[in-house]
C-alpha cells in the first residue's frame, strides 16, 4: 500500500461534485484504528433529487446515452475495468482502510471480482436480444429489452466496492442510469470511482453517487416517484422496509440480495482435509462479515470429533491483526454495533449451552478484532443456530442421515447458499436438487464468479445477480404487434 | 460491410483517415503453423500481384497436402484433452481475442496499406471499413467465449440431464479475396470464441494480411497449434482441407461452384461440418413511394462497392414502373462521376478487379448484355492501360432471361429492370437459385413487412444496402450457402 491521494469526498451528479444540500457532512472511520480518515458531504433527500434529475436526464430518448451504440456502452465498461486495474493498489488501500479487510484479500478478491465483473458484462452490451414470435393470425411480433431506466442502487458495507460493481455492470450494460448510495460506514472506493467513470467518458448523469445514511438518503431513493428500479445488498430487515416503499411509493421494481445462515453439509465419505478447509474459510472469510458465510455446519455423525478437533486447530491459527500486514487473516469487524451483536451472540451461545471450543471473546480492551470462535454440540434451537451472526463465530453441529440433515438444512427462512461435501455422485445431486438455496456448492465454497446467477430463495431476496439472468433485472421487456394486410408464413 | 446512411447514431466517431505507408514490407511469406514460420515441404513458392499495377509484389510459401497435414497435426495437438488451449477459462479465451482487437488496432494502417496493395481495395474503404469490422468483430466474440450456455433439462425418469455446447475441434477455412482479412476474421474469431482449433488457407491472390495476423496471433498469446495458416491454391491446399479425415468442420467463403465441391469432399471423406457463403444475385426492390434519392444512392453503393466484388452485390435492381426512367437517369448521372486509378491514392474512388480470370470474365458478360439486347447507358468496357480496370457500367431495360440478369457478375455492372405488381416482383425475385440478400425501398409499412416475409434471402434490408454489424446474423438461402456467421 501507498500514501494516498483522498481525492473523492462530495456528492458525484451529472460528473462533478457537489457539497450537500444541506450543507452537512459526515465522518468515516478506519474500524483498525478508529481513526477518523476524513469527513464526507452527506446527502439527504434534495441531493437524491438533484441526482435523480440528472440521471432522468441522461436516460431521455434522444441523449448521448440512448444513442450510443450497444458495442459503444461494452467498450467503456471495458474501460472502466482497465482503469480499476490501473488504480487496483489505490483502490485495495481504501477499501482496506474503511472496512478492515486484509489488504491482500482486497487486492486479489475484492479488485479481481470487479476487473471480471465489469469484463463480463462489457461483453454483454450488444448482445441483449428480443426475440419474433409467431403469433396468431396476420401479425408481426417482436420483443424488445429496453433499460429500465434510472436505477437506483443501495450497496452494503462488507464488499463495498464489489457489490457496486455487481449492480452497475448489468445496469449500465443494459442501458440504464444510476443513483447510487454507498453504505455509510464505507463510502470511499464507491466515490473514487465517480472520478473513474468520468475519466472514462460516460455522459453526464448516467452514474451519479449520493453517500449518506439509509433512514435519508436510502429511504429517499426506495419511496422516489421517478426511479424504476431499487437492487439493494443488506440485512434482510431492510430489504423487506425497501420492498415496502417501492410498493407504497410507484412499484418500482426490485432486486435484494439479503441475509443467510447457510447450511455446509459434511458427509463421512468427504475429503476431510478440503471440508474443513472449505468450511472454516467459509465462515470465517471477510471476518465473518458474508452474507454467504457457512454458518451452520452439519457433520455426518462419525467423523464429528475428528472434524471440530481440525476446525479448532484452524481457527486458532488464524491471524488476526492489522489488515495492512501481509500476514493477517483476519481485521476487525466493520463497527461497534456488529462488535457488540457478534459478542452477544456468543454469549448467547454460552448461555444456551453449546460448547465453546476456542475464541469467544474480543481480542484487546480497545478495537473491535474478536477472537475466532467454534462452538460444537450446537443444537437447532439456539439463537447461533437461527440468526445471522455476521461474525468469526463457527458453529458445528451433528447429523445423523440425509433426510434429516436436509429437513434441518431447510428449516430457515433464509435460502441464499449451501455447501456440500461428500464424494458420492448420487447424494451430492440428490442434496443439489433438495436445498432451498440459490447456490449449492459441491467440494467448494464461495465459488462465486461473474458466469454464474447468484441470489436468494426465501426470504434471502429476490432476483439474481451476475451470469445472463441479472440481464432481466436490468430490462424492461415490450411487446411489438403489427398488423398486416394478409397472413405471412 | 458498409454501414451507409446510418446518420441517426451518434456512435464512436471515425478515426481521422491517415495516408497509406509507403514502402511496406513485406515481413510474412511463409507457413504458420505452431506459432512458428515454416518453409514449404515442396519448397515451392507463388508470385502475389498488385492488380492496380499488374506488378508482382511478393512470393509466398506454397502450402499443399504435406503442409496441411502439418497443420492439421499441430491444430489437434492443441485440441487435446488437457492441452492449454482446452483447459483456459472461457474468459480468458475472450482476452485474448480482445487482445487480439487491440493489436488490429495498433497495426490498422500497416494491415489496411496491405489489404489495398494486394486486394486493390479503396485504401480508404479499407482503413475505415475492413479494419472498422474486423475490430468489431473481434471484440464481439470476444464477450460471447464466457456466455456460451447449455441447459438442464427435465427428463423422464430418475435422471438428471444437461446439455454443454463443446468447441467441434479443428475447424479448416478457406477465405475468399474480396474481403481478404475481414473474411480471415469472421471465421477465426467465432471459431476460437467456442474453443476451437483452426487451419486456414486464405485466398492465393490475397494471403498477406493473413499471414500477418499470424504474427499478431503469436504476439496476443495464443498457445502454439490453436491458429495454423497454410497459403496455397484451391485445388491442392483447399481440397486437401475438404477431404481432410482429421479436420472436423469446413468452412467457406467463395463461389457456389466451389462450395459445392467442397460439401461433396466432406460427404466423401469423414462427414465434417459445412458452413458456406457463397454467391448471390441479390434483388433490389424500389417502389414508386420511396424516397427515390436515398434509394438511388443505396442501389448503387449496393452494387458498385468494391468494384462490385460483393456476395450481397444488389445486382437486380427492379424498378416500379412509375418511376423506372427517373430512376435510370438518376443512377446513370450517379455512375458517370467516378475516378478510376491506384486505390492508394487519394480521390481515387474505383480500383482495379483482383485478376485477369475476373477481369475477362466480367468483360465477357457486358458483351453478352449488349448482345441480348439490353441497353448500354454508360461504361461497357475496360479502362486504362496498365491493371484490370472496368468502367462503371449501367444496363437499362434489362429482362430476367438474360445473362446479365441470371449470372453473378462481381463486377462493377448494374442492372436496371421495370416491374408492376408486388405479386409479380415477389415471384421474379425469387426466381434464383441463389438467396443471400435483398432489399425493398417504401415507406409503406405493409409492403415493408410484406417483403421482408416473402423474400427468400438470408438478410432483407429495409431502406438500407449493406447494413451489417457483427451483432446480427448473415448467410444464404438456397445456394447462397449453408449456415449463418455472425
Amino acid at each position: 500500500p501507498i500514501p494516498l491521494p483522498l481525492l473523492s469526498l462530495q456528492i458525484f451528479i451529472n460528473n462533478e461534485w457537489h457539497e450537500s444540500t444541506s450543507g452537512k457532512k459526515f465522518p468515516t472511520y478506519n474500524p483498525s484504528t478508529l481513526e477518523k480518515i476524513c469527513d464526507i458531504e452527506e446527502g439527504d433527500k434534495p441531493d437524491v433529487d438533484n441526482a435523480v434529475e440528472a440521471a432522468k436526464a441522461a436516460f431521455q430518448r434522444g441523449s448521448p446515452w440512448r444513442q450510443m451504440d450497444a458495442p459503444s456502452r461494452g467498450r467503456l465498461l471495458h474501460k472502466l475495468a482497465d482503469l480499476l486495474e490501473r488504480d487496483r493498489v489505490i483502490l485495495a488501500t481504501l477499501e482496506t482502510m474503511d472496512t478492515g479487510k486484509p489488504f491482500l484479500q482486497a487486492y486479489f478478491i475484492d479488485l479481481e471480482g470487479c476487473i471480471k465483473t465489469l469484463r463480463y458484462y462489457a461483453g454483454w452490451a450488444d448482445k441483449i436480444q428480443g426475440r419474433t414470435i409467431p403469433v396468431d393470425e396476420n401479425f408481426v411480433c417482436f420483443t424488445r429489452h429496453e433499460p429500465m431506466g434510472v436505477c437506483g442502487a443501495i450497496t452494503p458495507w462488507n464488499f463495498p466496492l464489489l457489490m457496486l460493481v455487481w449492480k452497475m455492470a448489468p445496469a449500465l450494460c443494459c442501458g440504464n442510469t444510476l443513483v447510487i448510495k454507498p453504505a455509510e460506514q464505507t463510502p470511499l472506493t464507491s466515490l473514487y470511482i465517480g472520478s473513474l467513470i468520468k475519466e472514462v467518458g460516460f455522459p453526464p448523469g448516467v452514474v451519479n453517487i449520493v453517500p449518506g445514511y439509509g433512514p435519508t438518503a436510502g429511504a429517499a431513493i426506495s419511496t422516489h416517484d421517478s426511479i424504476d428500479k431499487i437492487a439493494f445488498t443488506g440485512s434482510t430487515k431492510v430489504g423487506k422496509l425497501i420492498k415496502e416503499a417501492a410498493s407504497k411509493s410507484n412499484l418500482k421494481r426490485v432486486t435484494l440480495e439479503l441475509g443467510g445462515k447457510n447450511p455446509c453439509i459434511v458427509c463421512a465419505d468427504a475429503d476431510l482435509d478440503l471440508a474443513v478447509e472449505c468450511a472454516h474459510q467459509g465462515v470465517f472469510f471477510n471476518q465473518g462479515q458474508c452474507c454467504t458465510a457457512a454458518s451452520r455446519v452439519f457433520v455426518e455423525e462419525q467423523i464429528y470429533p475428528e472434524f471440530v478437533k481440525r476446525s479448532v486447530e484452524f481457527a486458532k491459527k488464524r491471524l488476526v491483526g492489522d489488515p495492512f500486514d501481509a500476514r493477517t487473516e483476519q481485521g476487525p469487524q466493520i463497527d461497534q454495533k456488529q462488535f457488540d451483536k457478534i459478542l452477544e451472540l456468543i454469549e448467547s451461545g454460552k448461555k444456551e449451552g453449546a460448547k465453546l471450543e476456542c475464541g469467544g471473546l474480543a481480542i484487546e480492551d480497545r478495537g473491535l478484532f474478536i477472537k475466532p470462535t467454534v462452538f460444537s454440540e450446537v443444537t437447532d434451537n439456539m439463537r447461533i443456530a437461527k440468526e445471522e451472526i455476521f461474525g468469526p463465530v463457527q458453529p458445528i453441529m451433528k447429523f445423523k442421515s440425509i433426510e434429516e440433515v436436509i429437513r434441518r438444512a431447510n428449516s430457515t427462512e433464509y435460502g441464499l447458499t449451501a455447501a456440500v461435501f461428500t464424494k458420492n455422485l448420487d447424494r451430492a445431486l440428490t442434496l443439489a436438487s433438495a436445498l432451498q438455496s440459490g447456490t449449492v456448492w459441491i467440494n467448494c465454497y464461495n465459488a462465486l464468479y461473474a458466469q454464474a446467477p447468484f441470489g436468494g430463495f426465501k426470504m434471502s431476496g429476490n432476483g439474481r445477480e451476475l451470469g445472463e439472468y441479472a440481464l432481466a433485472e436490468y430490462t424492461e421487456v415490450k411487446t411489438v404487434t403489427i398488423k398486416l394486410s394478409q397472413k405471412s408464413p | 460491410m458498409k454501414k451507409h446512411g446510418s446518420d441517426s447514431s451518434p456512435g464512436p466517431v471515425m478515426p481521422a483517415l491517415p495516408e497509406p505507408l509507403k514502402d511496406l514490407k513485406i515481413k510474412y511469406t511463409k507457413i504458420f503453423i505452431n506459432n512458428e514460420w515454416h518453409d514449404s515441404v515442396s519448397g515451392k513458392k507463388f508470385a502475389v500481384f498488385n492488380p492496380a499495377t499488374e506488378e508482382k509484389i511478393c512470393e509466398v510459401e506454397e502450402g499443399d497436402k504435406a503442409d496441411v497435414d502439418k497443420a492439421v497435426k499441430a491444430a489437434r495437438k492443441a485440441f487435446e484433452l488437457g492441452s492449454t488451449w482446452r483447459t483456459m477459462d472461457a474468459s480468458e479465451r475472450g482476452r485474448l481475442l480482445n487482445k487480439l482487437a487491440d493489436l488490429v488496432e495498433r497495426d490498422r494502417l500497416i494491415l489496411a496499406t496491405m489489404e489495398t496493395i494486394d486486394g486493390g481495395k479503396l485504401f480508404s474503404t479499407a482503413y475505415l471499413m475492413d479494419l472498422g469490422a474486423c475490430i468489431k468483430t473481434l471484440r464481439y466474440c470476444a464477450g460471447w467465449a464466457d456466455k456460451i450456455h447449455g441447459r438442464t433439462v427435465p427428463m423422464d425418469g430418475n435422471f438428471f440431464t444437461f446439455t454443454r455446447h463443446e468447441p467441434i475441434g479443428v475447424c479448416g477455412q478457406i477465405i475468399p479475396w474480396n474481403f481478404p482479412l475481414v473474411m480471415f476474421i469472421w471465421k477465426i474469431a467465432a471459431a476460437l470464441c467456442c474453443g476451437n482449433t483452426v487451419v486456414v488457407k486464405p485466398a492465393e491472390q490475397t494471403p498477406l494480411s493473413a499471414l500477418y495476423m499470424g504474427s499478431l496471433i503469436k504476439e496476443a498469446g495464443f498457445p502454439p497449434g490453436v491458429v495454423n495458416i497454410v497459403p496455397g491454391f484451391g485445388p491442392t491446399a483447399g481440397a486437401a482441407i475438404s477431404h481432410h479425415m482429421d479436420i472436423d468442420k469446413v468452412a467457406f467463403t467463395g463461389s457456389t461452384e466451389v462450395g459445392k465441391l467442397i460439401k461433396e469432399a466432406a460427404g466423401k471423406s469423414n462427414l465434417k461440418r459445412v458452413t458456406l457463403e457463397l454467391g448471390g444475385k441479390s434483388p433490389n426492390i424500389i417502389f414508386a413511394d420511396a424516397d427515390l434519392d436515398a434509394a438511388v444512392e443505396f442501389a448503387h453503393i449496393g452494387l458498385f462497392y468494391h468494384q462490385g466484388q460483393c456476395c450481397i452485390a444488389g445486382s437486380r435492381i427492379f424498378v416500379e414502373e412509375p418511376i423506372y426512367d427517373e430512376f435510370v437517369r438518376r443512377s446513370i448521372e450517379r455512375a458517370k462521376k467516378y475516378t478510376l486509378g491506384d486505390p492508394l491514392l487519394p480521390g481515387v474512388q474505383q480500383g482495379p478487379q483482383i485478376d485477369k480470370e475476373q477481369f475477362k470474365k466480367i468483360l465477357d458478360l457486358i458483351e453478352s448484355g449488349k448482345k441480348e439486347g439490353a441497353k448500354l447507358e454508360c461504361g461497357g468496357g475496360p479502362w486504362g492501360d496498365k491493371g484490370y480496370f472496368i468502367q462503371p457500367t449501367v444496363f437499362s431495360n434489362v429482362t430476367d432471361d438474360m445473362r446479365i440478369a441470371k449470372e453473378e457478375i462481381f463486377g462493377p455492372v448494374q442492372q436496371i429492370m421495370k416491374f408492376k405488381t408486388i405479386d409479380e416482383v415477389i415471384k421474379r425475385a425469387n426466381n434464383t437459385t441463389y438467396g443471400l440478400a435483398a432489399a425493398v425501398f417504401t415507406k409503406d409499412i405493409d409492403k415493408a413487412l410484406t417483403f421482408a416475409a416473402a423474400l427468400q434471402a438470408g438478410t432483407v434490408w429495409v431502406n438500407c444496402y449493406s447494413a451489417m454489424s457483427a451483432q446480427c446474423p448473415f448467410g444464404g438461402f438456397k445456394m447462397s450457402g449453408n449456415g449463418r456467421e455472425m
